[in-house]
């Protein structure tokens, strides 16, 4: 019976159906698009990290993969506040130092898990797609367990926004003005909406509140972060593309490829 | 083949608000008790009311008390109620509404933080505790979980959930049995797999809802086909007040498919207003001579109304629901109807589209997605649907019980509260008081019973042979004489009628009658819907041919009873009560009863100037003794 | 306005079954359900579907068409193409009783494992006092339907049967996390949430979000919220430390 107590199994059974899916509509379309364009931002990443034009002395922009830059190889102009507390010992490229700080924020991202979890992982590719797995025990048991440090990685993220504003309004600053400091400054603010609209955020402010009538300035912080969380796979994807075109931008001026007026 | 079998000490048919409330009495009373119902657990049609529970908690208006409640009550069914179940509905339903929240419901809030409460129809303050427009999922949810949780009790304690509250869901009774004139059990079938069940019980509380799947346009769902109301009469119990049908004034007028379904009364509560072909706001025509001093009699006062409702009257589109049916059929036969056969419910030009996107979240997406309609945007068009049957099983105010000892019932499915039309929120307040008092009347006559009645095996044979004999048969397809029940009940004994109408109706009823002895439904008896028809067609039968029999009676017009060859109300009429009854299980006996008198503190709460609107004049005379003394 | 449609509807018994082929009416304005209708009326008085308000308040018709988790009463035949071929069939999660009708007593059974809500001693009936701030969380957690088509789309459980006694499945974590915001709610669920019913499984792919007809959004509103509320309890470093601290002083 459709009851609370089932009856005997003998006779119940799911609808025998072997196809994997009988959904009619372009349902791979979004996780391919999704797995070309994180496979890119990798591709794209890796040379940038290994690029060594990440600087533009004159008017004072720094790619935002290299930033802050923290190695005694970096140039003079491009150290963080000056600072350089990784001596001549470190010979790797000075990117690697601090990507590990966004990087693990995209990466334990409740949007970007949803994102690869779909597209590179299958499980599953789109809904009422059967996933190719035979066993699934999710985020139950280690590697994946350690998708519940989001919100560490959110704090240093905060911090990386400072940085990349910072960077942003320095060029801004400089004469003269060129259109990378507003490249940087569209790239800082959408940094701060991905940011901010972090799920992680939102749970800080009051979502982890049960009275937000008793905090009327967090319930009013919650709620913004409520508007910009809602859009959060916009932002996470305006984002990527805009530290991406901007990194990629200050990269060809400082090869010389783009120059004033335009850079 | 094997019948399994049950033993409980009461049995309740029907999970929506009022089953489920009876349910949760007679568990709490220490009772066994088995919920039975046609769907699953929680889809019952208490879900579908959207507006909200009436009790006059007086959060929003400290005015409000049980007292005006019980007048508005009273008022709203032509004085035609059960007045002791009015008054008792007054005075408990504050109390059930703070129990659901005791037991998780959330209510919209007030500023200081009480439950929130809407204005309605008929309703002389805002009243309705509600949560945005889905009040009756909130309920049936709530009540679900409260029985979830004397399950969870149970399990802590005997190691079993179903120790002592059981749902069978997907489960039809059939047939009451009886050991002599006591109710010693039900026979019934599951849905899903055909098997036969018995249950052994003392008790039984019918809370099965309507009736309205005998006409064509209706608000209900295939469920209310007037299992209760049947399965009383045939173990011998009465129905009163057959006459009266609640005709929705909003229902939606198209697409065809959806014709019927409910636009809740808070788009009206709400600002919505009703408009015809040319742009008027005809409600204001149709203000009925004993409301004219209530309403407001210009578009300025109504519109001022809705933020100033202390020095104003209300707007006609807030009249009683029959008044504003009435109102929507004249305008569309006059020829002032929308192009789909409506009339104009209009919200959007009166509310931003935010702020009605936020109050009627459900009748934006009904909207959206059935009609292709954007309310906040444009005018719904809407005509009156059947959505509620005043009459029932007549019952002890108190107790629920009905005629036959061991009989109860509460909820739509019993008879006399709302007297011959209810007032909108009025039904789920109901619910849940009346469920309340059935459950414990149940518990209580349980603990008097010298000794449990039994089943005889004869009447389980009988039982069983009814069920079965449509499988058996190669008749005609039981949804041919369903269709042809429902357009006979639509045109004939619909929302205004004439006694030739009534009277051909009758003739095609006993028509159908043979018809329905021959109907056979192919295929098996796992899941087969043609079958459950099959069966359903006996109860929707015999409750039509009780309507149609007591509305060809009534010579009068009132509340949800309209004969257009008595246009007026009566003060003689107010004073019986038609009463239906079977002998013989397949014909029905209409006799009049008289209706008692309301006590003396009861009725001096009334104006003279408005009892002598509705009562005789040797009532007057009783009443102006009663008010000197 | 009307035409023929081309249907294939899953018919059989206890998981056995084909899909069927039938050509059947459509007019306009109606909706997948009315053409099942149509079918019991005209063609196939047997065949069985659970319904109950059509009005997309109850769901009680939630069946795959065309591979989707839908409603029948809230899926327009004016979504599709006069030509196309439409797909019909029950619910996979759950074990199939006959046609279009699931034996859904998994939810039910995990809907009784949740402790129910637990005010705090002492608050009479009529004493409530809570903004309406406080209570929208829920509220919105409140409006669901229990159509179940969140369990059933769940690839957790869809694709691996052998989770469902770990997993309760969104419906009923969210329900979890209505209970957890209530603000009279005084049960500790955050443990049992990740220890009991699975929260962990959740890999918040938001399949749940994208079908559920009324709109909740499962994922973001109550899942995930719940996951943060857990990793509070549990992955905070000061909340771990101040565990190892009392249990060692304890022992």
């Amino acid at each position: 019976m459709t009851q609370t107590t089932p009856d005997t199994p003998a006779r119940r059974q799911r609808a025998q159906i072997r196809v994997r899916t009988l959904r009619t509509d372009r349902w791979w379309l979004s996780p391919l698009l999704t797995f070309l364009g994180l496979s890119s931002f990798l591709v794209y990443g890796v040379w940038a990290i290994f690029d060594s034009s990440y600087y533009v002395p004159g008017s004072e922009y720094i790619a935002p993969f290299s930033s802050p830059c923290l190695a005694t190889s970096c140039p003079e102009g491009a150290r963080f506040l000056g600072f350089a507390p990784f001596g001549d010992w470190y010979a790797l490229p000075p990117g690697l130092l601090i990507l590990g700080l966004p990087g693990g924020f995209r990466l334990t991202c409740y949007y970007y898990r949803k994102a690869y979890y779909r597209s590179f992982w299958l499980s599953p590719a789109a809904c009422a797609v059967q996933e190719p797995h035979g066993k699934y025990t999710g985020e139950t048991r280690f590697p994946l367990i350690a998708q519940n440090i989001h919100r560490y990685f959110f704090y240093a993220a905060v911090l990386i926004g400072a940085v990349l504003s910072y960077d942003a309004v320095l060029a801004l600053v400089h004469t003269p003005l060129g259109l990378g400091s507003w490249i940087l400054l569209v790239n800082a603010v959408l940094i701060w909406c991905y940011t901010l609209g972090c799920h992680s955020c939102r749970h800080i402010t009051a979502g982890r509140l049960n009275h937000f009538s008793r905090h009327p300035l967090r319930y009013k912080a919650w709620t913004l972060v409520s508007k910009l969380n809602a859009r959060h796979q916009q932002f996470a994807w305006a984002s990527l593309f805009s530290v991406m075109g901007a990194d990629f931008y200050v990269r060809l001026v400082a090869k010389g490829v783009i120059a004033f007026p335009f850079a | 083949m094997e019948i399994e079998r049950h033993e409980y000490d009461v049995v309740v048919i029907g999970a929506g608000g009022a089953g489920l409330r009876a349910a949760i009495e007679a568990r709490q009373q220490g009772k066994r008790t088995a919920i039975v119902c046609k769907s699953l657990f929680g889809k019952a049609h208490t879900v579908m009311a959207e507006g909200g529970a009436a009790a006059a908690m007086g959060n929003v208006n400290s005015d409000d008390n049980w007292m005006v409640h019980f007048r508005d009550t009273m008022r709203g069914g032509k004085f035609l109620n059960n007045w002791r179940m009015a008054e008792l509905h007054a005075k408990e339903a504050p109390d059930r509404v703070w129990e659901l929240e005791a037991w998780g419901a959330l209510f919209d809030r007030t500023k200081d933080g009480k439950i929130s409460q809407r204005n309605f129809g008929g309703h002389e303050y805002p009243r309705l505790a509600h949560v945005g427009d889905r009040t009756g999922l909130e309920m049936i949810r709530t009540l679900q979980q409260r029985v979830v949780a004397l399950q969870q009790e149970d399990h802590d304690k005997h190691g079993d959930y179903e120790a002592y509250i059981k749902v069978f869901a997907e489960c039809t009774v059939t047939r009451l049995l009886k050991d002599g004139d006591r109710i010693s059990g039900a026979f019934g079938y599951w849905r899903e797999t055909g098997n036969l069940v018995v249950f052994d019980a003392p008790a039984v509380v019918l809370a099965t809802g309507g009736i309205g799947k005998s006409y064509v346009v209706t608000s209900n769902s295939w469920e209310y086909t007037g299992d209760g109301h049947a399965l009383a009469l045939l173990a011998g119990a009465n129905l009163i007040n057959m006459e009266f049908i609640q005709f929705h004034p909003t229902g939606m007028v198209w697409p065809p498919s959806v014709r019927g379904i409910l636009v809740t009364e808070s788009v009206r509560g709400d600002g919505g207003v009703l408009r015809n072909s040319a742009g008027e706001r005809f409600m204001f025509k149709y203000i009925p001579e004993v409301f004219k001093d209530k309403y407001a009699t210009t578009e300025d006062e109504a519109d001022r109304w809705y933020t100033d409702q202390a020095n104003n009257r209300r707007p006609p589109e807030l009249l009683p629901r029959d008044e504003v049916a009435r109102a929507i059929n004249a305008e569309v036969k006059a020829g002032r109807g929308s192009p789909q056969g409506g009339v104009f419910l209009d919200v959007s030009s009166r509310l931003p589209a935010e702020e009605i996107r936020r109050r009627l979240p459900s009748m934006y997406h009904q909207f959206k997605e059935l009609a292709d309609v954007d309310i906040t945007a444009e005018p719904m068009q809407v005509g009156p649907t059947c959505h509620y049957i005043m009459g029932g099983v007549e019952v002890d105010a108190d107790t629920g019980a009905a005629a036959v000892p061991g009989l109860f019932a509460a909820g739509e499915v019993s008879g006399g509260m709302h007297g011959s039309n209810r007032l909108g929120g009025n039904s789920l307040s109901d619910l849940l008081v009346f469920g309340r008092r059935a459950g414990a009347g149940a518990a209580a006559y349980v603990d008097s019973l010298p000794a449990r009645p039994k089943v005889a095996p004869q009447l389980v044979d009988e039982a069983r042979a009814e069920a079965l004999a449509p499988l058996e048969r190669s008749g005609e397809n039981p949804y041919e004489v369903h269709q042809e029940l429902q357009r006979t009940m639509n045109e004939l004994v619909g929302i205004i009628r004439k006694a030739e109408e009534v009277q051909e109706a009758l003739e095609v009823v006993e028509k159908l009658k043979e018809r329905v002895r021959l109907v056979g439904a192919a295929g098996s008896r796992i899941y087969n819907p043609g079958w459950h028809l099959a069966l359903d067609l006996r109860n929707m039968i015999l409750v039509s041919e009780c309507v149609a029999r007591a509305a060809l009676l009534r010579e009068e017009s009132r509340g949800g009873h309209t004969r257009d060859d008595f246009p007026g109300m009566n003060p003689q009429w107010r004073r019986k009560l038609l009463v239906c009854s079977t002998a013989d299980g397949s014909s029905v006996t209409v006799t009049e009863q008289e209706q008692p008198s309301m006590r003396g503190d009861l009725i001096t709460l009334f104006e003279r100037d408005e009892l002598s609107k509705y009562l005789t004049d040797e009532e007057m005379a009783a009443f102006d003794g009663m008010a000197k003394s | 306005m009307s035409y023929k449609a081309k249907f294939k509807v899953w018919r059989g018994e206890g998981g056995e079954g084909r899909l069927e082929d039938f050509t059947v009416e459509v007019n306009e304005g109606e909706v997948v359900l009315d053409i099942i209708h149509r079918l019991q009326a005209t063609q196939a008085p047997d065949l069985a579907v659970r319904w109950n308000c059509k009005a997309g308040k109850c769901g009680s018709c939630s069946m795959e068409i065309n591979g989707k988790p839908r409603l029948g009463c809230m899926t327009r035949m004016s979504t599709f193409a006069e030509d196309e071929t439409i797909t019909v069939t029950p619910m996979r999660t759950f074990p199939v009783i006959k046609d279009l009708v699931t034996d859904v007593s998994f939810n039910y059974q995990k809907a009784r494992e949740i402790p129910s809500f637990t005010p705090p001693d002492g608050v009479r009936p009529g004493e409530y006092r809570m903004q309406q701030v406080d209570v929208e969380r829920s509220q919105e957690f409140r409006k669901c339907i229990e159509c179940f088509m969140c369990n059933n789309v769940c690839h957790v459980i869809r694709d691996h049967e052998e989770n469902k006694p770990a997993f309760a499945g969104p419906r009923f974590l969210m329900r979890i996390a209505e209970l957890d915001m209530h603000p009279y709610d005084v049960a500790d669920r955050q443990d049992s949430a990740q220890q009991e019913h699975g929260l962990g499984y959740c890999n918040i792919t938001k399949c749940c979000t994208e079908v559920c007809p009324e709109h909740i959004k499962i994922t973001d509103n109550a899942l995930i919220p719940m996951k943060e509320r857990v990793v509070d309890r549990k992955y905070d470093p000061l909340v771990w430390l101040g565990d190892k601290i009392f249990r060692r002083s304890k022992s």
